[in-house]
């Protein structure tokens, strides 16, 4: 890319790569003291991971929605709010989705995925964009908001699957009549995988950009640098706060409509399983990078598509990977105070430091 | 504010940080990616798949294990729903020739489509039972047709002959049963005539449970009345906990329950020291004191059945459904609490429901609104399909359907 490269790239691809590296050395022992080896838990993480075709695919499955809940909390942090409604905006989504699926069922295929696509972003905007508004216009801490918010619209769903949208046909499990076979979002050609792993690469590739190359990204940047600053440079506040935190939404209820329209086919409680919570852990392990988004994501959803197979394999745990998961997530943040120790360093002095890192964090 | 966020912001060099992992996950991946791909991707997919036998076809080798794969969607250990099917499992294991495999905690989601296609790729899986109901539509229908050599058979008994694939069974029990004659010995036993139920939504299944209970209660002891809370979903233990504190505060001394794991109820119940009747296991150990019985899943015998006939290769029904007399459901042992007058009277009605001559649901019944779901004359066996729409409560339960 431009300028000031080398020595800050170097460090920006070591201090994570030495943080995962370090966390899958610490999960080694945690295994080693229940008496597993650590050895077969590294093969049987690989080969559940990216050791077969089909298991690469598994883990690409697995990222897609991860990419564009993580952006819930990735693009509102360019601003230095911390917002974890990803979950709220996608059940939401979820539900909208479908509402417009079965309002343009006569229109066709296309315009019903196209129609739910954009209802589904409109509702998650709308629902992430009232926390900026909260934020920004009351002064009500997002954090709180978006988190209690996801409460909310967990509620609503249900109440609205379970009440007017229920299928009279799902006695024992309450569901909204679905989309039709016809309607479904297809597989990527030559894979296994939904369209939603293009949509969650295209969404991240979008935010970077849009907050790396713009007027817009930079604008809002500098909000998050500096509120007061930012005023000053005559910067409205409020409509970056609020259009932000409905990208972010949008993103959510995007995650909600391929859920639905590429797995479920119709709106039920199954769509209530963390993801939202799932892209707050991504988008702290990318550090808030859209474009560190991807990769992380297809990193948890390399460890969770693992986790079945170190289940059955070595008769583990299934609570196994969510230590690796927590390890990960002390230790990346713990490596946030690795950055800038070698600034006047010489640039190009890559292996030396290498070794020390890890020494260090170990 | 978080610390990390200003890095991303501010020391916008740092940037660069994602896009090197980037690549170098993403090279990682390309090249997971491409080894295999080159040799027919399909290949490994059939190999495993291929031997367990089409529809009616010989056995498999003898030389090769046969593998049973069991998914959960909670923990295997949870003293319910998932224990009681990973029991089956355990029956299954001890049968020679036989190697199972068990995933828990996998959600309804893709996860499970994952699960299944897992352990038929990695594990050679050639039978699979996802005990969930969730899991049915659409996850197992999509994984059966594209596996159609291997069996998906599925707790729930919603397979449709004809509309689903072929390779799909679905089997299931009346638990309610077992809930009715739980609902004579908690009749028997209670002194204040207030029975409790704490369930989790209000769907045919649990409302046919809570009335079963409740008629069962009531033939006993028409002064019982059965106090209903809903929690709303299948596994909040918070809930279900502040739930038996208020059953219990309410003069309650004998509760029920319909959720994934009633360990927590059990426990709070005995802690406050009144009656607990189980759910889905027996959760005896965990109320020494108070645990009267419960109403319990047998699937080791259906689990065994089914193995059986898919790998001797012959016909079996793919709707298989049973309560008391096909041995799909059973009580847990009596607790120390029970007298044994109620044993008496209690395993009278276990043998007339065994036998076919009770019928839980006859007329005139009324709901709890007055109104007659069962008109006098007529009667609704066990099998009657107008007992999977239940909707009402009966006469005798406090509470209400939140609509």
């Amino acid at each position: 890319m431009s300028q000031p490269a080398s020595r800050l790239d170097f460090e920006a691809v070591l201090v994570p790569l030495a943080a995962i590296v370090v966390s899958l050395a610490l999960f080694g022992v945690f295994i080693l003291c229940n008496g597993v080896s650590a050895s077969s838990v590294y093969y049987e993480m690989y080969r559940g991971a990216f050791g077969t075709w089909f298991s690469t695919q598994n883990s690409l499955t697995r990222a897609a929605p991860l990419m564009l809940t993580a952006l819930c909390t990735a693009l509102p942090a360019h601003l230095g709010l911390v917002v974890i409604g990803g979950e709220g905006a996608l059940v939401l989504g979820a539900l909208a989705s479908v509402v417009a699926a079965h309002l343009l069922a006569s229109f066709g295929p296309w315009v019903v995925l196209i129609g739910m696509g954009l209802t589904g972003a409109a509702v998650g905007a709308l629902w992430l964009g009232m926390v900026g508004a909260l934020r920004t216009l009351r002064g009500v801490n997002e954090t709180i908001s978006s988190l209690l918010m996801n409460y909310i619209a967990i509620g609503v769903f249900k109440q609205i699957v379970e009440g007017p949208m229920r299928d009279p046909a799902s006695l024992n499990k309450p569901s909204t009549l679905p989309i039709g076979d016809a309607n479904m979002l297809g597989s990527l050609p030559g894979m296994d995988v939904h369209w939603g792993l293009v949509y969650g690469v295209v969404a991240c590739l979008f935010s970077y950009v849009l907050m790396r190359r713009t007027v817009f990204g930079f604008s809002a940047r500098m909000v998050g640098g500096n509120v007061r600053a930012a005023q000053l440079s005559g910067i409205s506040v409020t409509k970056r706060v609020i259009a932000t935190c409905m990208l972010a939404g949008a993103a959510g209820g995007l995650a909600g409509m391929t859920e639905v329209a590429a797995i479920h086919g119709t709106a039920n409680a199954s769509l209530i399983c963390g993801y939202g919570y799932a892209g707050i852990l991504v988008a702290f392990l990318a550090r808030q990078n859209p474009l560190a988004v991807i990769p992380v994501a297809l990193l948890l959803g390399g460890i969770s598509a693992s986790g079945g197979l170190l289940q059955r394999s070595l008769s583990l745990p299934d609570a196994t990977v969510n230590v690796l998961q927590g390890i990960l997530f002390v230790v990346i943040l713990a490596s946030e105070t690795f950055y800038g120790r070698w600034k006047r360093a010489p640039a190009a002095t890559v292996p030396a430091p290498a070794a020390s890192v890890v020494a260090e964090v170990a | 504010m978080a610390p990390c966020m200003e890095s991303p912001t501010s020391r916008s060099p740092v940037a660069y940080l994602p896009l090197f992992t980037s690549l170098a996950l993403g090279l990682a991946g390309l090249a997971a990616c491409s080894k295999p791909a080159e040799p027919a991707p399909a290949a490994p997919a059939a190999a495993p798949a291929a031997a367990p036998g089409e529809e009616k076809a010989p056995a498999p080798a003898a030389d090769k294990p046969f593998t049973v794969g069991f998914i959960y969607v909670g923990p295997k250990g949870d003293y319910g729903y998932n224990q009681a099917h990973s029991e089956g499992a355990a029956q299954v294991a001890k049968m020679p020739g036989i190697k199972i495999r068990e995933e828990e905690n996998v959600p309804e989601t893709v996860a499970v489509q994952k699960t299944m296609e897992s352990m038929i790729e990695l594990d050679g899986a050639s039978l699979i039972f996802p005990t969930s109901f969730g899991y049915f539509d659409p996850h197992i229908l999509k994984l059966a047709e594209k596996y159609p050599k291997v069996w998906f058979l599925h707790c729930g008994g919603m397979y449709v002959e004809g509309k689903h694939p072929k390779n799909v069974g679905s089997y299931f029990g009346y638990i309610d049963e077992a809930q009715y004659v739980a609902g004579i010995v908690a009749g028997l036993t209670s002194k204040t005539n207030k029975l409790g139920f704490i369930a989790a939504k209000p769907i045919p299944q649990v409302l046919r449970n809570i009335n079963s209970f409740t008629l069962g209660a009531r033939s006993v002891n028409p002064k019982a009345t059965t106090a209903v809370v809903f929690t709303g979903d299948w596994s909040l233990p918070t809930k279900e906990a502040e739930a038996a504190n208020s059953l219990a505060d309410q003069g309650v001394d004998v509760m029920t329950m319909h959720v994934d794991s009633p360990k927590v109820i059990v426990e709070t119940a005995e802690k406050r020291g009144i009656f607990v009747s189980g759910y889905h296991a027996n959760q005896s150990s965990l109320a020494p004191k108070g645990y009267l019985t419960g109403a319990e899943w047998n699937w080791g015998k259906i689990y065994t059945d089914y193995v059986t006939h898919v790998k001797a290769g012959t016909a079996f029904p793919h709707l298989l459904r049973g309560g008391l007399k096909e041995g799909f459901v059973k009580m847990s042992p009596y607790g120390a609490a029970v007298s044994e007058e109620t044993k008496k009277k209690a395993d009278a009605a276990k043998d007339a429901l065994t036998a076919g001559t009770l019928i839980i649901y006859k007329g005139p019944l009324k709901d709890n609104t007055g109104k007659v779901v069962i008109p006098d004359g007529t009667s609704q066996a066990q099998t009657d399909v107008e007992l999977e729409k239940m909707n009402y409560l009966v006469e005798g339960v406090v509470g209400k359907i939140p609509s």
